[in-house]
Formats: C-alpha cells, sequence, structure tokens
C-alpha cells in the first residue's frame, strides 16, 4: 500500500492580470488558486490510491496563507495536509532541497506534481526532486494505470509512449483525458476541520535571486481592416512584409 | 570568464540547428562553449561542426538511445566539465536542464528570452510579465528557440567519450498520436480556432488553410471547454501549451488573458474576428473585422495561389 505524496503549489489565477509596481510584480489584489496542473496531479494520486490502497499526502512549502489550497486538496479527498512553514523567494536548489527532506520524513514512495506551476511555468521541481532523491523521474505525464506496477503515458518524439516507472519514483502530469473530480460537501466540511501539519525545515541560500520584473514590451500598433476580402492583401503582406511564408 | 556548457537538441538521430543558438547563449554569458552531444553513435556530433563551438564532446551511450531523465542526466555529468550549462527549453529538454542541475546541487533557470552575463531574463505567468535575475556561480539554464541569432564558426572535431547511465524506465509500447496533425508547439505555423467558428465542424476550414501552409490547428481554452470534439492537445494558453511560432493566426478568437498568454511572443499575429473591439486586435499585427465565413476562402484562396 503505497505512501502517496502529492505537490501543491498556490499560484495566481491564471485569469487575472498581472501588474508590475516599482519593478517587481504586485500580486496584492490577485486571487490565489491551486496551479491548475495540480488539479491533475491530485487526481491522479487518488486515482492510484483507489487502485492500490494507501494514503495521500498533500504537500505544499509557504506562508500559513497556502493553508486554503491544502485545505482544497483535502475537500477534494486526500488524507492528510502538509505544510513545510518557510516564505520568501527560493531558487530551485533550495526548494527542492526543502521538499527532499519532507518527502524522505513523510516516508513516501511515488510523488505526483503538476508538470509546471501556473507562475513560473518552470516544470523544474518534479525531475529536480526526483534526481535528489535518486528516484526515477517521467514528466508530462498525461495517463497512468496502476494494475501491474505504476505505468504511465507520456509523450515521446513524435507521439506518445506508455512507460514502466519502478518506484519509487516522480512522476507530473499534464491535463490528461481524464475529468478531475470536484469537492463534495461532505468533503468541504471535513476540510473545514482537518488540521495542516505543519513541518520545520531549514531553508539553504540560494544562488540565484530575482533583481527585477518588468511588462512585457508593447507591440507596436498592428493594421487593421474592414471585410473578409482584405485576407487577400493580409496574405500578401505576410509574403512581402512579414517574410514567414 | 565563466566556463560554459551546451547540451546539444538532438532531433531524429541528428543534431538539431537550434543548438546553434545556444551557442550563441552561452556565449552571451561566458567563453565559447563545449558542446555535448548526447548520442548513440559518435559520428552524430559531426552536426555541431561548424557553431562555433570552443570544443565538441560526443558523449557516446546506449543510455541515449530513449529518453531516460535520470539516465541522461547521469550520463551527461560523467563528461560534461564544470561550468554553467546551456539546454534548450522542449519540455524534455527542460526535464533535462531539471535534473542535471539537481545532480550538480545547482539551480536551474528555465525559459532563457536574454543573457547579459551573469543577468538572465525569462517570461514568468505565461508571459504576463518577464523576470530578470541574478546568477552568482555555476547554474543550468535553458533557452527558448528563435530568440538568439544561430552561432557559426570553422569546423570543429568532435572527441569521443563513452558514458553510461543508468536507465531506470522501459518503454512498454509506443502509440501513435490521437491526432496525425502537426503539433502547436512544434510548428512554424500556428492556425486557431475559438468559439467563434460557431461549430466544431467548421474546424476543417482552419485545417485545410493549415495543410496548405504546413501549420498545425490549434484551439481556444473557450473551444476545447465547449466541443468534446476539439482536444486538450490543440489548445493554447495559459493551461495549454505556449507557443512562439513564426506567424499565429487566429480567427474566431476574442483574446482572453489565458490565451494571449500562451502566443503573445508569435512573431507575426493574425486576428479575424467578427467583432471590432475584440482584444485579439491590440495585439494583432494584421487584424481583419470579418466573418470567417467571409475571411477565411479568400485567404484560404490568396495562400493556395501563392504557395501552390
Amino acid at each position: 500500500m503505497p505512501n502517496i505524496v502529492v505537490l501543491v503549489k498556490q499560484v495566481p489565477d491564471t485569469n487575472a492580470k498581472i501588474a508590475v509596481n516599482g519593478g517587481r510584480v504586485d500580486l496584492s489584489a490577485v486571487k490565489m488558486v491551486m496551479s491548475p496542473y495540480d488539479e491533475f496531479a491530485v487526481e491522479t494520486a487518488l486515482q492510484h490510491r483507489e487502485a492500490s490502497g494507501g494514503e495521500v499526502t498533500a504537500l505544499t512549502v509557504g506562508g500559513a496563507g497556502c493553508d486554503k489550497i491544502l485545505k482544497d486538496a483535502k475537500a477534494i479527498g486526500v488524507d492528510r495536509i502538509v505544510r513545510v512553514d518557510a516564505e520568501g523567494e527560493m531558487d530551485s536548489n533550495a526548494l527542492q532541497t526543502v521538499l527532499a527532506k519532507a518527502v524522505t520524513e513523510l516516508g513516501a514512495e511515488v510523488v505526483y506534481c503538476g508538470k509546471a506551476a501556473a507562475d513560473t511555468g518552470a516544470g523544474s521541481t518534479g525531475p529536480g526532486l526526483a534526481e535528489r532523491l535518486g528516484w526515477a523521474s517521467v514528466s508530462n505525464a498525461i495517463g497512468a494505470s496502476f494494475d501491474d506496477g505504476l505505468s504511465v503515458i507520456a509523450p515521446s518524439g513524435a507521439g506518445n509512449a506508455k512507460l514502466n516507472v519502478p518506484l519509487p519514483a516522480v512522476v507530473s502530469c499534464d491535463k490528461g483525458d481524464f475529468k478531475v473530480r470536484k469537492p463534495n460537501v461532505k468533503g468541504i466540511m471535513q476540510a473545514k476541520k482537518a488540521s495542516v501539519d505543519i513541518h520545520s525545515i531549514e531553508v539553504p541560500a540560494s544562488t540565484v535571486t530575482v533583481t527585477s520584473h518588468s511588462l512585457p514590451p508593447a507591440k507596436p500598433a498592428g493594421k487593421t481592416y474592414d471585410g473578409g476580402a482584405a485576407a487577400a492583401e493580409v496574405a500578401q503582406l505576410l509574403r512581402d512584409e512579414a517574410n514567414v511564408l | 570568464m565563466t566556463q560554459t556548457i551546451v547540451i546539444a537538441e538532438i532531433n531524429n538521430n541528428a543534431v538539431h540547428p537550434s543548438t546553434a543558438e545556444l551557442v550563441a547563449a552561452a556565449m552571451a554569458m561566458g567563453d565559447a562553449p563545449t558542446v555535448i552531444v548526447p548520442c548513440t553513435d559518435a559520428s552524430v556530433a559531426n552536426g555541431a561542426g561548424n557553431m562555433g563551438a570552443g570544443a565538441i564532446i560526443a558523449a557516446k551511450s546506449a543510455a541515449f538511445t530513449h529518453y531516460d531523465a535520470g539516465a541522461w542526466a547521469e550520463a551527461l555529468d560523467a563528461v560534461a566539465p564544470q561550468g554553467t550549462l546551456f539546454t534548450g527549453a522542449s519540455p524534455q529538454s527542460k526535464d533535462l536542464a531539471a535534473r542535471l542541475a539537481a545532480r550538480r546541487n545547482l539551480a536551474v533557470i528555465q525559459d532563457a528570452v536574454a543573457i547579459d552575463g551573469n543577468s538572465i531574463t525569462s517570461p514568468v505567468y505565461s508571459g504576463k510579465a518577464m523576470q530578470t535575475v541574478s546568477v552568482n556561480g555555476p547554474a543550468v539554464v535553458s533557452v527558448r528557440s528563435n530568440v538568439f541569432p544561430p552561432s557559426s564558426g570553422g569546423a570543429t572535431e568532435a572527441s569521443v567519450l563513452d558514458t553510461t547511465g543508468n536507465v531506470a524506465t522501459s518503454v512498454a509500447e509506443f502509440m501513435a498520436r490521437a491526432s496525425e496533425r502537426l503539433d502547436v508547439g512544434e510548428a512554424n505555423i500556428v492556425i486557431s480556432g475559438g468559439r467563434g467558428m460557431g461549430s466544431p465542424d467548421n474546424f476543417v476550414h482552419l485545417e485545410a488553410i493549415a495543410d496548405t501552409l504546413g501549420a498545425a490547428v490549434g484551439a481556444s481554452r473557450a473551444a476545447v471547454d465547449t466541443w468534446e470534439a476539439i482536444p486538450h492537445a490543440m489548445q493554447v494558453g495559459q493551461t495549454g501549451k505556449t507557443v512562439n511560432p513564426s506567424l499565429y493566426i487566429a480567427v474566431g478568437i476574442s483574446g482572453a488573458i489565458q490565451h494571449l498568454a500562451g502566443m503573445r511572443s508569435s512573431k507575426y499575429i493574425v486576428a479575424i474576428n467578427k467583432d471590432p473591439d475584440a482584444p485579439i486586435f491590440q495585439h494583432a499585427d494584421y487584424g481583419i473585422v470579418a466573418t470567417w465565413e467571409e475571411a477565411l476562402p479568400v485567404l484560404h484562396t490568396a495562400f493556395k495561389t501563392m504557395l501552390g
């Protein structure tokens, strides 16, 4: 019965506008949510538990404000919720070191996470964590089955491949061919009462530090035409002016 | 100067030309890099011969037959000098970058679009903002394609180093994609439809143009969420794929922030929408205010005449 950990991260709602003030992103007016790909990771972890038994623990790193997404995971059906209490910017090295310690403390045999967090879009955490633990890893999985050991479907060359994955392993999840379950009333009630286990882990120094944020350069105004007949002229410009055909 | 190393991009058993962009990126930080070519047959490394590399190493191993993140990181770590490593930013290369960095206890910076010494800029929040970081010491950096002008130089001979890595995963079965069409993430031209297409059946008109141009067909999240026939693999946007093709044609797409985040870095953007106030027009190089029924046949005929 595997001990399953799913990593979740709090990020700005993907529909939110991102503002930059004083050379830094300003998230004060932005709604924070669980990163969308983490929802697929939670779903896959719960499917794994249903097939094999065991327990699912949702794990995040952050301040008390991150307890909300842990409660959201609890409402969907995870068994335990754990937060490593640490705030401030960390580079990938510092974050993965902390996660590796936490995953070891939790005694996990398999870790699921989103293919990338919606804020950085980096996708470094899953493979980096696996390397630190000396585990196998597969990234961008779009499906998993648990009947005969863990096997996952992930992109490979021009198509996909079904891969046999020996445990322990870290699997990062893309949107798969399945619906993610939503919390029901019982789950929401349980989540309200659930308490977050707090772990304290020393955060190593970062060698990469953020110096500034900026908005992407604005595009110069384009040309606008009225009516479908203008499409012929646009096609010409794509060849002669833009040189992209 | 910082010692730099480039891990060559490999596609269909050959060095991908974008490797020359990685050499240029490395030179924006330090010396001419050592290019390491993961291969099963050392002759593949000749493909990196004229990119201006300081040295070329053909890293030869049976571990490079199929991609296994742990095995590739182990086999490359064994032959790569110490220093800052550069990889491409395809999903596989970003995965490898993260494992290589962790193996050496280094930080990884993904999706670099500008490098100036130890200062590296990459998009965050799916391109809604740019983040510049300062790097103190060696790191691993993945570099977006189509950003750095490719480096070139005289012929450099490759030296061959045998290496090994412990392959953990095994392929049970290769599966064809659900769609035989070009993937939006890989295409140089993308034509996408939104809910303004009215029905998933009307995507055949986009496919016809895509066939003429050698383009991929994409979709907005609204289209994917509304119509089951439009798979998530086609979705361009923050919760779908981020694309930066030379040409992006948006048809019947209003331009939600979510969608813009996934395609705004395209070199040229054409928007076709019947609503003149659609936000997509603010990001388009060429906007056509018309229904798709009016515009697409004209556009298709023009493309066929030009390219036929």
